[in-house]
């Protein structure tokens, strides 16, 4: 195995005493495509920062490409390619311009930056825009724009904070279509979503992480393996009636989770478990077999939904 | 075989880290100039409006003060003008300045406050490898990419209508620039601190500025006003770099001292201003 591009060993950062990340440690492998998994405020964007070499970090160790973001910061950030939460072009500038200026901040000569730029405009599938301005560009054009800015210094790792979200699901697909692309090419991809789906899409191993703890770390497939069931039994009887019925039909299935719209029921086989729930005589309002996902992996680990 | 894998892996780390060493030079560099160059590409969205302004401005103002309110004065005051020069003469420097402290009070404002806040591009900056400081700098720069050819149209409006007595008036361009510079500075360290509009731009321009442009002997020489007003003066870049830009222009007596203490209180400022702005930008972009 080669060296880890990113080490990160009790990393700690604290807002006056409430630590919003609280002694993480994680390793990413180049080429890798790794996640941080976890509801809003979980301090996953903290985490990113830290690793993006702009905050600060309040204790730990954290070597990115072999060196300390605190003594090296620029040196550091030379080397990622940054997609933050919040999309941060230059509204003033057009699109071809916002690829140019970003390129010359890494000391790229003009004249290349500019080729750059009309490659990743073709890679983003933006060539017709390149002129246009900012603000007129859609959700996910904007998004996908903000991703070709980061490619300018081709990167050795990809830092995406939340990257679909706010996008409608075709917007999505397609942008995960890029960063596939990106995958292929052996850029290793750190991201941080809320998205389960998203998680298991994109990422090769991914830490569940709640407030600012890691709760869980492997492969999607293996934690769902762990931590979950083969199937889960979604049943609703109505929100005043859930936690009557769950306790009639406690002893089904492996275990039950009850949420205030409905049961979830966990199982190897689902239509079995559903069968008994009708051969009692209670009949759902609505009811659903499906795979276990990593929404159930984090629902298991903390007792709470992903997105709240 | 332990050894031969953990040898190679460090190579490998060595390696990167020494490609991420070499490739954080330029931008260490010159990562001020990038931010400068930003700044003034995005300038070009409103480059009529700069030109406009800097050729209309001084136009407008010398031919006001100069054909219609000076003809007055030098009449009422005859064989005198005002502190021993024709008015227009007298109140070219000042305009002069405030040609640049009017540049100042745009580009230290609202592109400042924007940067974090409307167009956050700080934080796109901050994310590449350019520093805080280096964002400060290269906001200056450019600021004063701007403000010195404005002031140098000035001045050649001002030799134009021949308000400039002195040789040595060309120098005046300088310290105008060093009197908006100063103004940018300590704005911008105000600005750069801004997390929500509430209005505190107008408030700038309006109480700062505005006032500092009539009580600074801009008009009038600032003996004229009350004991109790000068002070406005004294504090004031504009009242310093008016006289600064009077002596070098008509070679205006005052005592040498008193040319220093301009020059030192102005570059008092812009060094205070661009320190303090540097750590407010730092510090910010760091949480």
């Amino acid at each position: 195995m080669s060296a880890p591009v990113i080490t990160a060993n009790l990393l700690t950062k604290k807002y006056k005493e409430v630590a919003a990340v609280d002694g993480i440690s994680f390793e990413v492998a180049p080429g890798e495509s790794f996640g941080l998994l976890g509801p809003n405020g979980a301090g996953k964007s903290t985490t990113m920062r830290m690793v993006g070499a702009v905050s600060t970090r309040t204790s730990g160790d954290l070597s990115i490409l072999g060196l300390d973001p605190n003594d090296h910061g620029p040196e550091v950030r030379s080397q990622l390619g940054v997609v933050p939460q919040q999309d941060n072009l230059d509204m003033e500038l057009r699109v071809r311009d916002n690829l140019i200026v970003y390129g010359r901040y890494f000391g790229i000569p003009n004249k290349t930056a500019g080729k750059k730029a009309d490659e990743l405009l073709e890679f983003a599938q933006l060539s017709d825009r390149a002129k246009a301005k900012v603000d007129d560009l859609s959700g996910g054009m904007k998004r996908r724009l903000t991703i070709a800015r980061s490619l300018m210094n081709e990167p050795r790792i990809l830092l995406l904070d939340e990257p679909t979200t706010g996008l409608d699901p075709q917007a999505r697909h397609i942008l995960w279509d890029r960063l596939f692309r990106l995958k292929e090419q052996g850029t290793t991809l750190v991201l941080t979503t809320h998205y389960m789906d998203e998680a298991e899409q994109l990422c090769d191993r991914l830490v569940v992480v709640d407030k600012g703890t890691i709760m869980a770390e492997g492969a999607p497939a293996a934690l769902i393996r762990q931590y979950s069931t083969r199937e889960v039994v979604e049943v609703r009887f109505g929100s005043d009636r859930n936690a009557e019925v769950a306790e009639r039909i406690r002893g089904i299935g492996e275990r039950i989770e009850v949420l205030p719209d409905r049961i979830l029921i966990y199982s190897e086989n689902g239509e079995a478990e559903l069968q008994k729930i009708t051969e009692m005589g209670l009949e759902p309002i609505t009811s659903l077999v499906r795979r276990s996902s990593l929404e159930d992996v984090f629902l298991r680990l903390t007792g709470r939904s992903l997105i709240e | 075989m332990t050894d031969s894998t953990g040898s190679r892996q460090t190579t490998a780390t060595l390696q990167t880290a020494e490609r991420a060493l070499a490739a954080g030079v330029k931008p260490r560099k010159y990562g001020s100039w990038y931010v400068a160059e930003h700044r003034i590409r995005s300038m070009r969205s409103y480059f009529q409006t700069i030109i406009a302004t800097s050729i209309g401005n001084p136009l407008v103002y010398l031919f006001a003060l100069g054909v219609g309110l000076a003809s007055l004065v030098d009449k009422s005051q005859v064989g005198q003008g005002v502190a021993g020069v024709g008015y227009l003469a007298f109140v070219a420097p000042a305009l002069l300045a405030t040609a640049a402290v009017t540049v100042a009070g745009e580009e230290a404002t609202y592109p400042m406050m924007m940067g974090f806040k409307w167009n956050p591009i700080f934080y796109g900056m901050n994310a590449a490898p350019i520093s805080g400081n280096q964002i400060v700098n290269g906001m200056t720069i450019a600021i004063l990419a701007r403000m010195l050819p404005t002031a140098v149209l000035y001045f050649v409006v001002m030799v134009l209508f021949g308000a400039v007595p002195s040789t040595l008036g060309i120098v005046s361009v300088f310290s105008a620039v060093l009197t908006g510079l100063a103004v940018a500075l300590v704005i911008m360290s105000y600005t750069s601190r801004i997390e929500e509009d509430k209005g505190q731009m107008a408030m700038i321009m309006r109480f700062g500025i505005l006032p500092m442009f009539l009580f600074s002997g801009t008009f009038f020489p600032l003996t004229q006003l009350p004991v109790y007003l000068q002070w406005i003066g004294w504090i004031s870049p504009l009242w310093h770099g008016t006289e600064l830009g009077r002596v070098l222009s008509y070679g205006m007596a005052e005592p040498t001292w008193l040319t220093v203490v301009h020059v030192a209180y102005l570059g008092a400022l812009c060094f205070f201003g661009w320190k303090i702005t540097q750590r407010v930008v730092t510090r910010r972009l760091n949480k």
